[in-house]
């Protein structure tokens, strides 16, 4: 026997299978879709079991342009912001993103506080498009969040997109109507193993197939708490080889959207001397994050710059031969 | 492996004579337990007790120094496979590799950028761990100078060569006493590896084609008489690599196998900048104790050193930041005051939302043990008087002349008993740290 043989262990389970997107078969529109997980060993590691389905990798676009992007990621998309149909079109046919996720921050009643209807407009125009799964994620305020989501829900039905977020203390509104529209949900939680659980103990009993769930458990960036996420995710993965199948239940990592807050991503050459170049540092970052998180069992990474999903995509591609 | 202090006992003369300075064995042996005597303390330990308990107590993963002084590099002697189990203890130093081809004006200049790439981030030093001097010109004296230059950096160094003549040139050159990792035994070398590792007592890299073979040249290594050994398990492409450090790591933990108790490198090769970054951080979070690579600017070693510092940041403490009065940017008496905990992912979070925002302000710390402000608002740990104090405190009344402060969102239920009990302006801040930016940008308005 090898070494490598020698160092297999025996898990009992496996990561649960999603599929984000229908195409016409399944009732949809979409050309391709993503199944999620389905990983039966600790991440990328063959000898020890099965990685039927890579890593996918989403792009954010968002409802309205974002104002206060870095420099350097600002102008790798430039003009593309203003379109959300052009942004989500060119992440999907020019930088290669799997997947993408439409963030309606727009609809923050601090924010344009864009109605439910516009928003579900958006939603439609982007499905139409782009030909890959969408990822639809409200504006993280609970009250709005119930208002707009589930008639974009209703105005994607069929679509089987994956919209976020519930928690465990507002749920019930989004869950019903996706349950009704033939989508997937996102659960949130904050950095907490049982919360997550919690949460997808609590979608499942309003008669939601654990199938149809992604956990999302706040990711931190790279110096800003990484640790935290990775060794969730870690646990999170143990969980669902041991067989726990409430936890069984995919991951999605918000990468982009926490690397770019970081000093490292923001701090000019001239506050930050001596730590390289402004225009690499945040990409890095972004890069560096993403790295980190797919070791430790990230199933969705939602990435910002077009460089770091070539990079990522290049790397995952590495990690699956 | 940790004994029992009765286990140690066993193995004891049992005479009470004192010599070690215990008034009996059994004490002895309980010290020896907590690691609070040494063995050798006992003038009459048998031979064979010595034996035993030298073998029980080697930890399943070597320690290997590699350099000496100050600057010196601890890896191996780790303990679990998860860092929630316990903690991860030594993370990777990262190494630059510099080819011998260069020479005066620019092996100089490469030299000092590798001595530049030091950061102090999060209150912590952290920087390149090592230098690595190539043998890419095949010669030895081309090598001997270039190592001769490396060593003016004051890194631990790794001396780079497939040829035991070329290696021993540079450690008679004078570098052998700082402890460079000679790099790297081969099925085709390593008895010259090997000779020159005893010797002159260096750590030792051991490589093969996969796991199987880097273990069984360790095995021969040792028995030659080299004793800290790294194993080299760049044995392929990142998913290898990454597959046999895991492998190795549960073998050396969970199986007990031969020839894998020791530490792990890779040497990152890949042209692709993006590609070897990726590579080098997977490496880092993912139980390398060394990580070599050609890549060299501050913006792409410094992710990698932070990767460390967060896998081998200890689970088990909260990690907190000093309660104090911090400022960020270029702070006036007029710029607003936020409060929030010292837990530091809460702190930093803040502090790198402040940050973004541009606009200067102060962050007061409360103590809160370590807790979130939800957590500690909930257990009590952040109450209304541990805020009036920090408002009433020196670093405050100095800092500020305006009396306005802005408390987290999730507290806002305090404001009323604040505002009574301070005097204070109470401004209800975001819940969440993101909204940081825009509020000091809105609702701010000076003070
Ligand atoms: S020196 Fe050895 S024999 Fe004497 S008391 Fe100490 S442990 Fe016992």
């Amino acid at each position: 026997m090898t070494l490598m043989e020698t160092a297999k262990e025996k898990w009992s389970g496996a990561v649960g299978t999603v599929v984000l997107g229908a195409d016409a078969a399944a009732g949809g529109t979409r050309k391709s879709v993503v199944t999620l997980g389905g990983a039966s060993t600790l991440p990328f590691l063959k000898f020890d079991g099965q990685t039927p389905h890579r890593p996918a990798v989403a792009m954010e676009v968002w409802d309205s342009a974002p104002e206060d992007w870095p420099a350097p990621l600002a102008t790798a998309l430039g003009d593309l912001v203003k379109s959300p149909v052009e942004w989500a079109r060119t992440c999907v046919e020019k930088f290669g993103a799997d997947l993408i996720c439409l963030r309606l921050t727009s609809t923050h009643p601090d924010l344009a506080n864009t109605s439910p209807q516009k928003a579900a407009e958006t939603v439609k125009a982007v499905l139409k498009a782009i030909s890959v799964p969408l990822i639809v994620w409200g504006c993280d305020q609970p009250d709005k969040d119930n208002q707009v989501l589930p008639v974009c829900s209703q105005a994607a039905a069929g679509e089987r997109c994956l919209f976020g977020t519930v928690t465990e203390d507002n749920y019930k509104t989004l869950a019903v109507s996706c349950l009704a529209d033939g989508h997937c949900l996102i659960g949130l939680s904050p950095i907490d193993i049982n919360i997550a659980k919690q949460v997808n103990v609590l979608v499942t009993e309003m008669g939601f197939p654990l199938d149809r769930l992604v956990m999302y458990q706040t990711t931190g960036a790279l110096g800003y708490g990484l640790e935290y996420t990775y060794s969730i995710q870690e646990r999170g993965r143990l969980a669902a080889l041991g067989g726990d199948r409430l936890m069984a239940v995919p991951v999605i990592c918000m990468v982009g959207q926490e690397a770019w807050r970081t000093r490292e991503a923001r701090a000019t050459e001239e506050e930050l001397p001596g730590w390289g170049s402004e225009k690499e540092r945040g990409l890095n970052w972004e890069i560096a994050t993403a790295a980190a998180l797919l070791q430790a069992g990230s199933d969705i990474l939602v990435l910002r710059h077009p460089a770091a999903v070539a990079a990522i995509k290049t790397s995952i591609g590495q990690l699956m031969s | 492996m940790a004994l029992k202090a009765l286990d140690i006992f066993k193995l004891l003369p049992k005479t009470n004579c004192k010599k070690c300075g215990t008034p009996t064995c059994l004490a002895f042996a309980m010290k020896l337990a907590q690691k609070q005597a040494k063995l050798d303390d006992c003038p009459d330990v048998s031979a064979e007790a010595k034996a035993l308990l030298a073998g029980a107590a080697a930890p399943p993963i070597r320690l290997v120094t590699v350099g000496t002084g100050d600057r010196k590099l601890e890896i191996g002697n780790e303990t679990v496979m998860f860092r929630h189990d316990e903690s991860f203890y030594h993370q990777a130093g990262i190494g630059v590799i510099v080819p011998d081809t260069l020479t005066g004006q620019e092996l100089t200049e490469r030299l000092a950028q590798v001595k530049a790439l030091a950061f102090v981030r999060v209150g912590t030093r952290i920087g390149a761990g090592l230098v690595a001097v190539e043998n890419a010109s095949g010669r030895a004296d081309t090598f001997v100078t270039a190592v001769q230059a490396a060593r003016k950096v004051g890194l631990p160094l790794v001396l780079m060569a497939a040829d035991a003549a070329v290696v021993k040139a540079a450690l008679a050159a004078g570098c052998a006493a700082e402890r460079p990792l000679i790099y790297a035994a081969s099925e085709g070398n390593w008895e010259g590896m090997a000779q020159l590792a005893k010797e002159h007592n260096c750590p030792l890299a051991v490589t093969g084609a996969d796991l199987d073979a880097v273990a069984a040249l360790a095995r021969k290594v040792r028995q030659a008489g080299a004793e800290e050994l790294i194993l080299d398990l760049g044995v392929g492409s990142l998913a290898r690599n990454l597959e046999a450090l895991t492998a190795a790591r549960r073998l050396a933990l969970k199986r007990k196998a031969d020839g894998v108790g020791y530490p792990s490198m890779v040497c990152c090769r890949d042209a692709d900048p993006a590609q070897n970054l990726i590579a080098c951080c997977s490496y880092a979070a993912k139980y390398a104790g060394i990580v070599l690579t050609p890549l060299r600017a501050p913006e792409q070693i410094l992710p990698m050193l932070t990767i460390g510092q967060n896998i081998y940041a200890d689970p088990r403490k909260p990690i907190q930041v000093e309660a104090k009065v911090y400022s960020v940017g270029a702070v006036t008496p007029q710029s607003p005051l936020l409060v929030t905990t010292n837990f530091s992912l809460t702190y930093y979070t803040v502090e790198s939302e402040v940050e973004a925002s541009r606009v200067p302000a102060y962050i007061g710390v409360l103590d809160t043990e370590g807790t979130s402000v939800l957590t500690a608002f909930a257990s009590d740990k952040l109450t209304a008087e541990k805020v009036v104090t920090l408002l009433r405190s020196e670093a405050v009344t100095k800092a500020v002349s305006h009396q306005k402060v802005i408390i987290p969102g999730y507290i806002a239920a305090m404001s009323g008993e604040l505002l009574e009990a301070s005097g204070w302006e109470i401004m209800v801040g975001p819940r969440e740290a993101s909204g940081i930016p825009k509020y000091l940008k809105t609702v701010w308005q000076g003070a």
